[in-house]
């Protein structure tokens, strides 16, 4: 049987690990190949350990092991010019460009009249202006093949409800939507379809590591700071009975929406959080 | 092997149009179905409804695909009429893993009835509402989850519709189970069973296909102005509509719950 995105290039960003990675394995299994992008090094003022260049490598293993081909490029999403290089390359190689996951995100705390400079700036250019990046770099690959694509960006449930204690999170997230919302309407004629995905809490390192939780639970000495006492935090935020979801949770989402499946969805928010926005 | 092996789905309004795309697609993965629909006409309603041959119809697809399906006439305005159908559905196929509450009237005309906002309200509304009803007690004393998802509408979200009572009672009964979807999915997320709303655009069934909507938009250009979608497409097909239920009763949402999810062209945001 056909893969669901059968013969089609799928551009992930933040792909070396966590979701980017399981987004990238979920769109191989089902028939694409991969051009795959992520910083693989750390930033400054991210308080745990961002992905390395042999996380990027174990993806391109694994989507090789499905025998799909995958071209990966260790860049900065901030970085427009080496972003639109790696993409151009990936395109020259695989033939054609059809679905976007823009994916690549980071995390960090502080309450916003505390929250230092450096911090703001580079969240924002991660998690917002990086994703306008990845569209921007990919579109005229897009409209090129001439029979539409599909983009989703990556927000967060931050992107749709507030939180505090993460200001700079919660408004690169929202405007993510804005993004998505105005380029569903610009791409619209080009039959090039935009829609962004919600997670709540996804089981990754970006949610697995002393920083966030010590957001989760700053009463408790770090020492009893356990992933079973933090999954019960973790669970106040859902509807459903779980603490948090799966990569694989998100990718299948994520295809669904890359599929011609949802031919006719755009400009959508989609939230895979087991009720958090609804609770 | 199919998303949906060895599930039963309980259709409202499966006689033809979404509810037999529905049936018909779940059915594609392995679902078993207990179908109901009125099968006859509704006073205010200015097209033909379904008929007994259009449920017969639906049935011999579902068969053709080697699964099961119960059928029976019901109307989802009659509370003890459709828990009798789901009960002899769930007697000859087994307990209900999934729920569509998808039947719904239009009664949108240029000379509409007085009675055609209760009758939307009683269909597209109350009928929501009874249709959940009926299926959930079996659903949570069974204990092992299970999927609803509700037929909104762009006019779920929008105050689309015009000024008609007709128009009106669609976009109030519309946005109103919405607020049903909000409840539900709360209240029943310790059961892990999800709950959802689809909200299409124009969808290309006799309900929108018919000479009575084409009059009642021509006597009012602005409101076929004000549905144009943004993707350059006037309509879109059943099955798009069943495919994204498809996603959301699949393990592959296993974990949304309480959405919203427009299947409309770009309609909603382009407002």
């Amino acid at each position: 049987m056909a893969g669901r995105v059968e013969g089609k290039v799928a551009f992930v960003t933040g792909a070396a690990r966590g979701q980017g990675r399981s987004h990238a394995l979920r769109l191989a299994e089902e028939g694409a190949d991969i051009i795959a992008v992520d910083i693989a090094a750390q930033i400054d003022t991210v308080p745990y350990a961002m992905s390395t260049p042999d996380d990027l490598a174990q993806t391109v293993k694994e989507v090789e092991a499905l025998d799909r081909r995958i071209i990966a490029t260790q860049a900065d999403v901030r970085d427009y010019d080496a972003l639109k290089s790696a993409v151009d390359d990936g395109v020259a190689q695989l033939g054609r460009l059809d679905i976007v996951a823009a994916n690549a995100g980071i995390f960090g705390h502080a309450r916003a009249e505390e929250m230092p400079e450096q911090t703001w700036q580079d969240m924002i250019g991660v998690n917002l202006t990086g994703v306008w990046h990845a569209a921007k770099a990919a579109i005229p690959h897009i409209r090129a093949g001439g029979h539409g694509g599909s983009i989703v960006l990556t927000s967060s449930t931050a992107g749709l409800m507030p939180f505090e204690n993460f200001a700079h999170y919660t408004a690169a997230k929202h405007g993510v939507v804005g993004l998505m919302r105005t380029l569903a309407l610009e791409l619209a004629p080009d039959f090039i379809r935009v829609n962004s995905v919600h997670p709540t809490s996804v089981n990754t390192d970006m949610i697995h590591n002393s920083a966030t939780y010590e957001l989760f639970a700053p009463d408790l000495p770090p020492e009893q700071r356990t992933k079973e006492v933090l999954g019960e935090r973790f669970q106040t935020l859902n509807a459903l009975p779980i603490r948090w979801v799966e990569p694989r949770d998100i990718s299948n989402a994520v295809l669904w929406l890359a599929s011609d499946e949802s031919r006719y969805v755009t400009g959508v928010t989609l939230p895979i959080d087991a009720g958090s926005l609804i609770k | 092997m199919g998303k949906l092996e060895g599930k039963v789905a309980f259709i409202t309004g499966a006689a033809r149009g979404q509810g037999r795309s529905h049936a018909v697609r779940l059915a594609r993965e392995g679902a078993d179905i207990i179908a109901v629909d009125i099968c006859r006409q509704i006073d205010s309603v200015p097209y033909p409804m379904a008929t007994p041959d259009d449920l017969a119809e639906t049935v011999k697809e579902v068969e053709g695909l080697d699964r099961r399906i119960f059928a029976q006439q019901a109307d989802v305005r009659d509370e003890a009429g459709l828990a009798a159908a789901f009960e002899a559905g769930v007697a000859e196929l087994g307990p209900v893993d999934i729920v569509l509450a998808n039947a719904g009237i239009a009664p949108l005309a240029v000379h509409e009835t007085h009675g055609a906002w209760q009758d939307v309200i009683d269909v597209n509304l109350t009928g929501v509402f009874n249709t959940v009803e009926t299926a959930i007690p079996s659903m949570i004393e069974r204990g092992q989850g299970g999927a609803i998802v509700l037929t909104s509408s762009t006019a779920g979200i929008n105050g689309i519709g015009g000024p008609s009572r007709g128009g009106l009672g669609y976009t109030a009964a519309k946005h109103g189970v919405v607020g049903l979807m909000r409840s539900y999915a709360n209240n029943l997320a310790p059961h892990s069973i999800r709950v959802n709303t689809v909200h299409p655009t124009g969808v290309s069934t006799p309900m929108v296909v018919n000479d009575a909507m084409q009059e009642f938009l021509a006597q009012d250009p602005s409101l076929g102005n004000a549905m144009a979608n943004a993707l350059p497409v006037d309509m879109v097909e059943p099955v798009d509509i069943s495919n994204a239920i498809a996603w959301l009763v699949s393990d592959d949402a296993r974990y949304v719950t309480g959405i919203t999810v427009p299947v409309d062209a770009g309609f909603t945001n382009k407002k």
